[in-house]
């Protein structure tokens, strides 16, 4: 199965400081990877390298090659706001807009031009049942998605992202805002969603990349060191950096 | 052993300063408490008179055409309607806020979301020193450029609400701007990057969400615009015409209650009706103000963005 997204070479700079030296990654569809490594390791960087999240900050310099469906995402004619509805992100902080959760969840089929009730109604419900959060909002779609708890915010904030339909997820450390018990919601829904999604997360939490992803990609000092299945990367890791992380030797 | 004791049974040096700043701080606020409460007072009982002493019917005050409380109408009873005052000082303020708003919110996403760096670098200081700038000169301005035109466009005078209008537009323009920049950095980061990695191009960010998240200190920010307007006495003086007469159209003399009081509060003397009645338009200012006050209060409580 060839991958959905496929990177090579990809260097990125904040101005004349280079974060990323060279990264080659694949991803495959149906799956979950995780991004893993020490803070400052540009594993986030390089998250956001993929929808194009990186445009936003001023003196960044990405050089290498982006393909998504064997399209290159830093093409001239890439459309961004097309792109990322394919390519959809879930932040840190949960970051609910300040309307009721049905807004919430509609916000980006309004965007792409829907209004007609019936077809909103039925998306909001399979979006929140996706996230599985639909049993805790569903009384309460007119209710602001700030009262939830952050765990539900964080459910609801990948509602939003799953009612557009993307083909990639990417989350950026989705659970080290919350508490355990959220988190391992969060990682349910992720697993649920991997048979229909390529699921790509950055975590701090190696625990929490051993339980849910398929592959994992180790990263150090803007570096790949090692990317490999994560049943064999955690039980036998190629070289000596990996192992000295996951054993909890320095990060 | 005794030293130790004693040293440590009396207040230190720190202790002390702690004790005489509090004095300080509380004979500060005690001396602002006693002010506000002063001029309360003082503009009640005098703005009260012309009902209490001088038994003027407060509905007839209210709603009167008629404004001459040095002489009596033909029924015998004093003219004092402030109908007209009241009427144009409203007129102004709306006019000006509906008018101003927009520009200013434009401005403001310029600075903080179009343009940023140079939108800091050059608007501000625009800003704060149409801030700065007396509002005699504004009303000098207006009356030397705004007024003729008019004239010239639509006959008459010149002078009236229209006048007052584009004169307090440009003077709460950088007010309703300044809040409004503070109202749109006020909305998190996170909620733009959310909207654009959902597909949403940067109009529709700011439309649908920036816009959104922001709109209750937005509303602040225009009635606090609107209060200034209100207030303004000077250079709405100087272009409204200062006729007491209930306004036909944009363009006909009249009057506010803030010019009334500016015109009239030294050619009256103190306790006569005439000077009562100036009194009771203060009070309505006054009392506008803590409706505007309130209103800031209540928008503010109910737009809190909790995170």
């Amino acid at each position: 199965m060839p991958a959905i997204l496929q990177t090579k070479n990809v260097h990125l700079s904040y101005g004349s400081k280079e974060a990323l030296h060279g990264i080659n990654l694949d991803f495959d569809d149906h799956s979950i990877t995780a991004l893993i490594g020490p803070s400052g390791c540009g594993k986030s960087t390089f998250l956001r390298c993929l929808n194009r999240m990186n445009d936003l900050i001023a003196n960044t310099t990405i050089t290498g090659s982006f393909q998504f469906h064997g399209q290159d995402l830093y093409a001239p004619t890439t459309n961004l706001v097309e792109l990322r509805k394919q390519i959809g992100m879930v932040f840190q902080q949960p970051n609910p807009f300040p309307f009721s959760v049905y807004e919430n969840v509609t916000y980006g089929l309004k965007l792409a031009g829907h209004h007609e009730r019936k077809f909103l109604d039925e998306q909001v419900e399979r979006a929140l049942k996706q996230a599985a959060v639909w049993d805790e909002v569903k009384d309460n779609l007119n209710k602001s998605a700030m009262s939830f708890s952050g765990g539900q915010q964080q459910r609801i904030c990948i509602a939003r992202l799953l009612a557009v339909q993307p083909d990639i997820i990417l989350l950026d450390e989705p659970t080290s805002a919350l508490d355990p018990i959220s988190s391992a919601q969060i990682e349910e829904t992720l697993i649920t969603l991997k048979k229909d999604y390529c699921i790509i997360i950055v975590t701090h939490n190696l625990q929490q990349a051993s339980r849910i992803a398929d592959r994992t990609a180790f990263m150090l000092n803007g570096n790949l060191v090692e990317y490999d299945l994560t049943s064999k990367m955690f039980t036998q890791p190629a070289k000596q950096d990996t192992s000295d992380y996951l054993n909890g030797k320095f990060g | 052993m005794d030293d130790i004791q004693k040293k440590l049974a009396s207040p230190s040096k720190a202790s002390h300063e702690d004790i005489v700043g509090r004095i300080i701080s509380y004979s500060c606020i005690a001396a602002i408490i006693i002010l506000v409460i002063s001029i309360l007072y003082f503009i009640t009982s005098r703005g009260l008179a012309t009902f209490l002493t001088d038994h003027v019917n407060l509905w007839q005050f209210l709603t009167g055409k008629d404004w001459n409380p040095g002489s009596l109408n033909a029924q015998g009873k004093p003219q004092v309607g402030a109908l007209p005052m009241i009427v144009t000082s409203f007129s102004v303020t709306i006019l000006s806020a509906l008018v101003a708003t927009p520009f200013a919110i434009a401005v403001a996403l310029f600075m903080t979301d179009i343009a940023p760096k140079s939108g800091t670098k050059f608007l501000q200081p625009v800003i704060e020193l149409l801030v700065g700038i007396p509002s005699v000169v504004y009303g000098f301005i207006g009356l030397t450029v705004v007024v003729p035109v008019i004239r010239n466009l639509f006959g008459g005078t010149g002078a009236g609400i229209l006048a007052g209008t584009i004169v307090l537009f440009v003077m709460v323009l950088p007010t309703i701007t300044s809040l409004a920049v503070d109202a749109l950095r006020a909305v998190p980061a996170y909620f733009r990057s959310a909207s654009l990695a959902l597909g949403a191009t940067r109009f529709q960010t700011i439309y649908k969400v920036l816009l959104r998240a922001a709109m209750p200190r937005l509303l602040t920010a225009v009635i606090f615009g609107m209060a200034r307007a209100f207030g303004e006495a000077l250079a709405v003086q100087m272009v409204i015409g200062n006729a007491v007469l209930m306004p036909r159209n944009l363009i006909t003399p009249t009057s506010t209650l803030t010019s009334q009081l500016t015109t009239n509060i030294g050619n009256t003397i103190m306790g006569t009706l005439p000077n009562n009645a100036l009194w009771s338009l203060a009070l309505i200012l006054l009392l506008m103000s803590l409706v505007f006050n309130l209103l800031v209060r209540y928008i503010g409580k109910r737009g809190e963005i909790k995170s």
